[in-house]
């Protein structure tokens, strides 16, 4: 069974392309190039199609299948509705999947499957990745306004964090919105 | 409460055509109704159709035959569709490169602002490159079920091009329209605000025709619900519905166009600028590099003054349509099916002022037969190219 992954994002693609593969779908194809997406399907001739939900180019596609002589007309796996569940947990994911005609049930189902456990391992990944950034960028923040209030008001280290734990704890805000705030009054005060 | 709900998700694509309902959200009309509308912006049609018939979206602006075609399971599955509002008629344009302009100018006989003469001269183009062995032009549309694909082949074909055959008609996403014009992908396209100003803008295109020269009232958006929905919510779809009129109404003022046209600019609406934006509301738009206005009251029109009333003449229309170009063989109940899809009835019944009978618009093309929704096999009849019933 040949398989092609329409992505924009060559690292979700990968991830995905190498679930294919371990679960032994061996020819798989990544597309991230839009230009000559036909020419190229063409050539590869794929049985199912992937395409992430946030690709601009699936309405182009969607219309080659419709009108092209030249490839086997794939179609939308929402032509048959059996699995709403599966198909819903899909486009939550971001994903969707052209077919060609005459695939056995269970193995588009085994293939929707494990996209969608991708994706969303994607999106983990990503929020985790978002996360750490923050983090990080939260620490600096800290780190400078502690800076801030040792200097202006002769604390030391764990003095300043205390303080500024406390005044997060009064305002019920998070102790990185107290340090921008103090960096900001610094600024405005300089 | 009685199983009405007040939360909703509704998706849109960034269009200028978008703009009631994105003003019956931001603006507070559809608050002011009760209701807490997330308005979700997306990429493509395809996800458009699918998130609203799988119900992530319980509303989405959409385009009138892609509602139709859903209703009558064109291409894909079949979701019957309602629509108890109409969110735009009109507002698209057909713009074409500068060197084929160019090419335009000079094999034509007659006015190119003039689309008899402009599909004419096209042809021309189009026999000359098939005599030299060039590759055929190419145009860009929105989607295969789209009033620009129906705008595009009827002016094409009133020239005699069979565009079927003599050009190709590919589907790009709005956004890429311009950088395909300008590398040569496409010879031109038909696309709505503010994709054509903004091709013009950058120098690469020139407006050739606005919609309007092709059809004076042509379908275009639809406010689209799942029918199931309507019927097990009768509330809340004339809650929505009711935001949407008072909404077009506001729209409909030029006096409010700046500020409607502020209200779209934000990036996570239609995220152009502004000044663009107000343009294609008043209806005034550059057609040239050079500075060539052109002003049309009727470029655009957003369901002010009672058009907000879906017209069934509109989906036995499109039906029409998509039987002239093979999308759909005639068959029985599927006329009534498209026609379902245009629901007065929910307009009139959120209204709540009786009902409001309107006078239909012809929908008036510049060339060919003129439209009978009593007759539809005359009427496709009587072009010579296209499919017949």
């Amino acid at each position: 069974m040949k398989i092609v992954i329409v992505d924009e994002s060559p690292i979700r693609a990968a991830i995905l392309e190498e679930g294919l593969r371990d679960a032994g779908f061996m020819t798989v194809e990544r597309l991230s190039d839009m230009n000559n997406l036909l020419m190229r399907i063409q050539a590869i001739d794929p049985d199912v199609i992937l395409i992430d939900l946030e690709n601009p180019s699936r309405d182009t596609l969607e219309q080659m299948f419709q009108v092209s002589r030249a490839v086997r007309r794939p179609v939308a796996m929402f032509v048959d509705q059996s699995d709403a569940a599966s198909i819903r947990a899909s486009i939550d994911a971001g994903v969707s999947a052209y077919i060609v005609d005459g695939l056995k049930k269970e193995r588009v189902k085994s293939i929707l499957d494990l996209c969608v456990s991708r994706f969303n391992a994607f999106s983990r990944l990503q929020n985790e990745l978002e996360r750490a950034k923050t983090d990080l960028e939260d620490r600096k923040t800290l780190d400078r306004a502690k800076g801030v209030l040792m200097k202006s008001k002769g604390l030391t280290e764990d003095e300043a964090y205390r303080l500024m734990r406390g005044a997060a704890m009064r305002e019920n805000k998070k102790i990185a919105d107290i340090a921008h705030a103090i960096l900001t009054a610094a600024e405005l005060l300089k | 409460m009685t199983g009405a709900r007040n939360k909703l998700r509704i998706g849109f694509i960034p269009l200028v055509d978008a703009a009631t309902l994105v003003v019956a959200v931001d603006k507070g009309f559809a608050r002011a109704e009760g209701l807490d509308v997330e308005l979700v912006r997306e990429v493509s049609w395809s996800n458009v159709r699918d998130k609203l018939n799988i119900g992530v979206f319980d509303a989405a602006h959409l385009l009138a035959p892609v509602a139709i075609a859903s209703s009558l399971g064109l291409g894909h599955i079949k979701v019957p569709i309602v629509a108890p509002f109409n969110l735009a008629m009109n507002g698209n344009a057909i713009t074409v490169s500068l060197p084929l302009y160019a090419q335009l100018r000079d094999v034509a006989d007659g006015d190119l602002a003039d689309p008899s003469s402009s599909a004419q001269a096209l042809a021309e183009i189009v026999r000359l490159r098939g005599k030299s062995g060039a590759e055929p032009l190419t145009f860009g549309m929105t989607f295969p079920f789209s009033t620009h694909n129906y705008q595009l082949r009827y002016w094409m074909a009133a020239g005699g091009i069979d565009p079927d055959e003599d050009v190709r008609l590919v589907v790009l996403p709005p956004p890429y329209m311009m950088q395909s014009l300008s590398n040569g992908q496409v010879d031109g396209f038909c696309v709505g605000a503010p994709w054509n100003s903004l091709a013009v803008n950058a120098s690469v295109g020139r407006i050739l025709h606005f919609g309007v020269d092709i059809f004076a009232h042509a379908p275009e958006k639809l406010l689209a619900l799942r029918e199931s929905f309507a019927e097990s919510d009768p509330s809340t779809v004339a809650a929505l519905t009711r935001a949407h009129i008072k909404a077009a109404n506001f729209v409909g003022q030029a006096a409010n166009h700046e500020e409607v046209a502020a209200i779209l600019a934000r990036s996570d609406r239609v995220g152009v600028d502004a000044k663009v934006i107000q343009n294609t509301l008043d209806g005034r738009l550059r057609v040239a590099l050079d500075g060539a206005l052109r002003e049309d009251p009727n470029y655009l029109l957003l369901g002010q003054s009672g058009a907000g009333r879906p017209d069934q003449l509109h989906a036995v229309w499109l039906y029409a349509q998509m039987l002239r170009w093979g999308q759909v063989r005639c068959a029985a109940g599927l006329e009534e099916a498209a026609k379902r899809t245009y629901r007065a009835d929910l307009y009139d019944a959120a209204h709540g002022d009786g009902e409001h009978v309107r006078v239909s618009e012809p929908i008036s093309a510049f060339a060919g037969p003129s439209f009978d929704d009593r007759d539809l096999a005359r009427y496709l009849e009587a072009f010579s190219i296209g499919r017949k019933i």
